[in-house]
């Protein structure tokens, strides 16, 4: 199976490369852009047996390793 | 130690350190230390005084600065000496490894002006009550290097009020004259925070090097005023 691990700054926390991509899309004319958060997206091939236990397992690396949770926010889905 | 030993320093080498051979000097230049580099994949520090977290960029800075150096094996044995109270110095990437290890509060976030700074700062001294800063006065002055790309420090509003609660604030970035607010703080971190302590007060992390400001031929000799606060301390038996 495969998981998906998606890790952003959290709200509230200063996103110094969002901040610049939100001015360059504003620049590049997009009208409306607001708050852009860039992180980090982690493809995981995983062996379990059932999707709840996959998903369980990418919680779990997000928690111990591929989130820092005093800046960082996830979300952990299973794509395959 | 007994009086007139010399004080036994480990600095800890991961793949990517960069600093460890320059803070191996400054301790035998500044305090006579018996220092040594010890390799991250070991599990003994060889019964030191000091274990020193060097500059660098550990693992590539890979994942998030200093994420990875905290599984390194002699990680176990940093987190068993500061346990027991040994002193601890993380400088610019070991300080981003104590952080992300637990043993220092807070994470460094990219510059806020998401440029990679190498220059002379002003920081302020915070708090006396480290086994670095023992010897110096609060609202001292010192100009130290820094030379890094993620050095803005974060925390959560709540660890925060804790951190300032428990007084582990060491430096403050500044201008020259000691005041902030100033544009003085070169990375965007919280309150102009350079340097924090853990809450028993042994473990220290701070972005500037002062490895590299330690001896007259260098020009400047602020940083040596930390490892001789340390070394001072270590005679004379004070903890903290």
């Amino acid at each position: 199976m495969k998981v998906q691990v998606t890790v952003v700054p959290k709200s509230g926390v200063l996103d110094p490369q969002g901040k610049a991509i939100a001015g360059a899309l504003t620049r590049l004319g997009f009208p409306g852009v607001g708050d852009v958060r860039a992180g980090k997206v982690f493809r995981v091939e995983i062996e379990a047996k059932t999707a709840a236990e996959a998903s369980a397992l990418a919680g779990q690396m997000a928690e111990k390793l591929l989130c820092n949770p005093v800046i960082e926010e996830y979300e952990a889905e299973v794509v395959e | 130690m007994s009086a007139g030993a010399r004080p036994r320093v480990s600095v800890v080498v991961f793949p990517g350190s960069n600093c460890d051979h320059d803070a191996v000097h400054a301790v035998e230049a500044t305090i006579g230390a018996d220092a040594r580099p010890v390799w991250h994949a070991g599990t003994e520090l060889g019964r030191p005084d000091l274990v020193i977290l060097p500059g660098g960029f550990s693992y590539g800075d890979y994942l998030r600065c200093g994420a990875l150096a905290r599984f390194s094996p002699i990680m176990d044995a940093v987190r068993a000496f500061a346990a027991k109270g040994g002193p601890v110095l993380g400088i610019c990437n070991g300080f981003q490894v104590l952080c992300e290890a637990g043993l220092l509060p807070g994470a460094l976030l990219l510059n806020s002006g998401q440029r990679f700074r190498c220059e002379d700062v002003f920081v302020r001294v915070e708090t006396i009550r480290t086994p670095f800063t023992a010897e110096l006065t609060k609202g001292d002055v010192l100009r130290l290097p820094i030379a890094h790309g993620d050095g803005n420090w974060r925390i959560e509003a709540e660890a925060w009020d804790d951190v300032t609660t428990h007084d582990q604030v060491v430096f403050r970035y500044c201008d020259a004259a000691g005041g902030r607010g100033t544009g003085a703080n070169p990375n965007g971190s919280l309150d102009d925070v350079a340097g924090v302590c853990n809450r028993e007060r042994n473990v220290v992390g701070l972005m500037p090097h002062p490895e590299r400001a330690s001896e007259t031929m260098l020009g400047n000799t602020d940083g040596a005023r930390l490892f001789r606060s340390f070394a001072n301390g270590l005679l004379l038996g004070r903890t903290g």
